[in-house]
């Protein structure tokens, strides 16, 4: 079941009433589309109580594998250069504005909001990709250095991405949300593994067939949804996730997130308490910064002596 | 290349284990220039105080185990003035003085430094067990050096952040570790204080006393009170104190264990939390390295301070081609090196800072042995007090042995041989570890392909263990994360508004 997708569709027919084909929602991982291997789903409803579509109930091994992808595809999307970094992710915004109507519907009946509104969180979803990618090639000149030593060295220091990070996306802003927290960690070259919004799951999902289609390496972006206290926990305590962005991490779970994190030395982005149901996403000076990036990098100094 | 041409003056050309074969005649650096108090209060508001708690330790010379000065050990109750009286100085005073008489503070205390250098560096000597070229020549330098350079940032905030509004966190709880009192409290407090911050630091058990006299530079300098308070005891005061809810910030150096626990004990708070934890560096030696430079550079890599350095390399990694030669240019240059006294000015290897960390570093040696390893220690002699241990260095270690894994912390040097830049690669990055790592070639390209795919905070080419506050360092995985030094470094004490 998916009527929210096929709304327009279902009005405009002519005639005899044609049954809609509806869309089956599923995972993304490795590039590839899986319904979890443990067979479960959860029903997604709008905030009206409208059932809108089965959404895959993912399982600690879906996750896992995730990871693995991520792991997997981390070394060959930091290695491409900085400026094909930027235009792989712009491409996903091109593909993503051709299909701004069916984002739009997703959108309205996933936040239950009106259509302006939802026109406006798409529109604006597109223009952080592309603010994003604009900074694959700018970022190092804004944090690296050249540090002016007190001896015969050339020192200079530059920043990396972290890894794999693991992204708990924000809970009410399905899309714009979503978007405005894995850019950032994908412009930077870190791989990343997300878990929708547990309640407005379904334009994550659809954003990932945008990504299949575009030229984000497979397992670059890997998409789960599900129940978040049963993966946030797996999420925070896997050794080979080097970074959890809590946005979307429910207040009474951020503790015992924290402490697992710790176990590897995980570095940890986090919302202002109390701030990440409320965020206005819509504010570009809040909700796209350059720290945001800088938050999955690590910076790598690098010293030579100088001499004959 | 090894093996050939004219010797040079680092080889002696001495068989395993010959000692040098002439005298040093000794050159002890005058400890009169210190003046020990028997007693040590803490330094909260701008004053020594007695501790609330009622409890002094006795700290000690390592090299001699002499005792030195008794010191305050701070209960609860202290670190719970500390907070309220660096809370004030925060709100009333150090938090809205301007930018531009912040940085004059900072410039008088890095210029009290110098002044008074030949004092921090006997006593940092005397109370750590490193050699006195060292700190005469590292430490004390650095830590001044330190405190001039951020102290030209406190005013300029503004044009290192553009577009933001750099603001202070607040109050500071500042946890340091033994091998490098001084420097390591010139790391923490100098940023933390350029940027508006007040501090609690709490040095090391061990080594409280270059600490304590910079309470005294702080009074020299005029310091508000509060601004910097100082709070000895062991770890679980460290812990009660980055515990303490009204701590804003939160920075630790010190073992990965320890910064583990501190992690957990923040998780859920909204303190700010940076960790500069343990390493097991590579150092990587291709076989067209220059190999003069590389032997010292090896072996400043893992003696320098005893070994007792977090980014110390103590992973050699010799490509196979080189080795044999190598190994042995290297074994030669231990024979020279002169363990002991540490205020000799021509000692190299000092005494370990104490008695657990002694226990600890033979334990893995003895370790070393039982995995089938092979051990090499010149034969120098050892003072009859104190804590020393021989420089060791292993070869035929297996890359899953304990001295191949472990952080020992001391002058203790596994070498592991390689073919490829892949095998060294994947060598050097199979460690939790991610800190510090050495490169040593005269290829250009392969210097850079080494420090592209080197998975650490600082690589050292052809060069290692150098240091300097416009030089960020601080590590990659499980060695921590945040930079200290250079504008990074700011980076750890300021919000720079509208949340994280």
């Amino acid at each position: 079941m998916a009527r929210a997708v096929t709304k327009r569709a279902d009005a405009a027919a002519p005639g005899p009433e044609r049954i809609p084909v509806r869309k089956t929602y599923k995972l993304y991982v490795g590039g590839q589309f899986p319904r979890s291997e443990s067979g479960r789903s959860y029903v997604v409803r709008s905030p009206d109580g409208t059932p809108l579509a089965n959404a895959v109930r993912g399982s600690r091994k879906d996750l896992r594998d995730a990871i693995r992808s991520a792991r997997g595809a981390f070394a060959g999307w930091d290695g491409k250069t900085a400026m094909n970094r930027g235009q792989v992710l712009y491409r996903a915004a091109e593909l993503m504005e051709g299909r701004r109507d069916q984002f739009e519907a997703e959108v309205e009946a996933a936040e239950g909001i009106g259509t302006a509104a939802a026109r406006e969180q798409v529109d604006r979803a597109i223009d952080r990709w592309v603010w994003y990618a604009g900074w694959a090639d700018k970022i190092t000149q804004l944090l690296g250095t050249v540090n002016p030593v007190g001896a015969s060295y050339f020192d200079f220091t530059f920043p990396e991405p972290t890894g794999v990070v693991g992204i708990v996306a924000p809970e009410t802003s399905s899309l714009l949300g979503l978007v405005s927290r894995v850019a950032p960690a994908v412009v930077g070259g870190n791989a990343v593994v997300v878990l929708a919004s547990e309640s407005r799951p379904l334009p994550a999902v659809t954003l990932t067939e945008v990504l299949a289609t575009s030229d984000v390496p497979p397992g670059v972006i890997n998409i789960i949804t599900g129940l978040r206290r049963e993966l946030v926990p797996i999420l925070a305590s896997h050794m080979d996730v080097n970074a959890i962005d809590s946005w979307g991490v429910p207040l009474e779970m951020r503790q015992s997130v924290e402490e697992a994190a710790v176990e590897n030395v995980k570095r940890m982005a986090r919302p202002p308490r109390g701030d990440a149901d409320r965020f206005d996403w819509l504010d570009d000076r809040r909700a796209q910064r350059p720290e945001w990036i800088a938050a999955f990098l690590e910076m790598k100094t690098v010293w030579h002596p100088i001499g004959m | 290349m090894v093996g050939r041409g004219t010797p040079s003056p680092s080889s002696w050309g001495l068989g395993d284990g010959q000692a040098v074969p002439w005298e040093y005649a000794p050159a002890p650096e005058s400890r009169d220039i210190v003046q020990l108090q028997a007693r040590y209060g803490l330094f909260v508001g701008g004053k020594e105080v007695a501790p609330r708690s009622g409890q002094w330790f006795t700290t000690i010379d390592p090299a001699t185990e002499e005792p030195l000065a008794e010191v305050a050990r701070a209960g609860v109750e202290d670190v719970e003035h500390a907070v309220g009286v660096a809370r004030r100085a925060f709100r009333r005073s150090w938090g809205e003085l301007p930018g531009r008489e912040r940085a004059k503070y900072l410039f008088r205390i890095a210029r009290i430094l110098q002044e008074r250098s030949r004092e921090f560096a006997v006593l940092e000597t005397l109370n750590g067990g490193k050699p006195i070229k060292e700190s005469r020549d590292v430490d004390v330098p650095l830590a001044a050096a330190h405190f001039w350079y951020y102290a030209g940032w406190a005013d300029k905030l503004e044009y290192a952040f553009p577009g933001r509004a750099p603001k202070p966190l607040g109050v500071a709880a500042q946890v340091i570790p033994w091998n490098f009192p001084l420097l390591m409290l010139a790391w923490k407090i100098a940023p933390a204080l350029a940027a508006g911050n007040t501090v609690i630091l709490k040095p090391a058990s061990s080594t409280p006393l270059s600490a304590l006299l910079f309470a005294d530079v702080c009074r020299q300098a005029d310091l508000p009170p509060g601004v910097v308070n100082i709070i000895t005891g062991p770890g679980e005061i460290g812990l009660a104190l980055v515990k303490h809810p009204d701590i804003d910030k939160v920075a630790f150096t010190g073992s990965t264990a320890v910064g583990k626990t501190i992690g957990r004990a923040l998780a859920g708070s909204d303190k700010a939390l940076t960790l500069e934890l343990g390493g097991k560096a590579a150092n990587i030696i291709f076989e067209d390295a220059a190999v003069d430079q590389a032997i010292e550079g090896v072996v400043n890599g893992i003696f320098f301070n005893q070994g007792e350095v977090c980014c110390a390399g103590s992973r050699l990694f010799v490509q196979e081609s080189i080795a044999e030669p190598f190994i042995e240019r290297l074994k030669d240059r231990l024979s020279t090196l002169r363990v002991g006294d540490p205020l000799d000015k021509n000692t190299d290897v000092g005494a370990i800072n104490n008695a657990a960390q002694l226990a600890k570093i033979e334990e893995l040696v003895e370790a070393g042995v039982a995995e089938g390893a092979e051990i090499y220690q010149p034969a120098c002699e050892l003072p009859a007090r104190g804590f020393f241990v021989r420089p060791t260095l292993f070869t035929n270690v297996a890359q899953s042995s304990r001295i191949a894994q472990e952080e020992i912390f001391g002058p203790v040097l596994s070498v592991l041989t390689f073919r490829t830049p892949e095998e060294a690669i994947e060598k050097a990055n199979n460690t939790p570890y991610g800190l510090s790592a050495g490169v040593w070639t005269e290829k250009g390209s392969r210097i850079l392909s080494m420090v592209k795919r080197l998975r650490a905070g600082v690589v050292w080419a052809n060069t290692f263990n150098r240091f300097d506050p416009t030089s960020p360092f601080g590590g990659y995985k499980e060695s921590g994360y945040g930079r200290e030094g250079g504008l990074q470094g700011m980076l750890a004490y300021l919000d720079l508004g509208d949340g994280h």
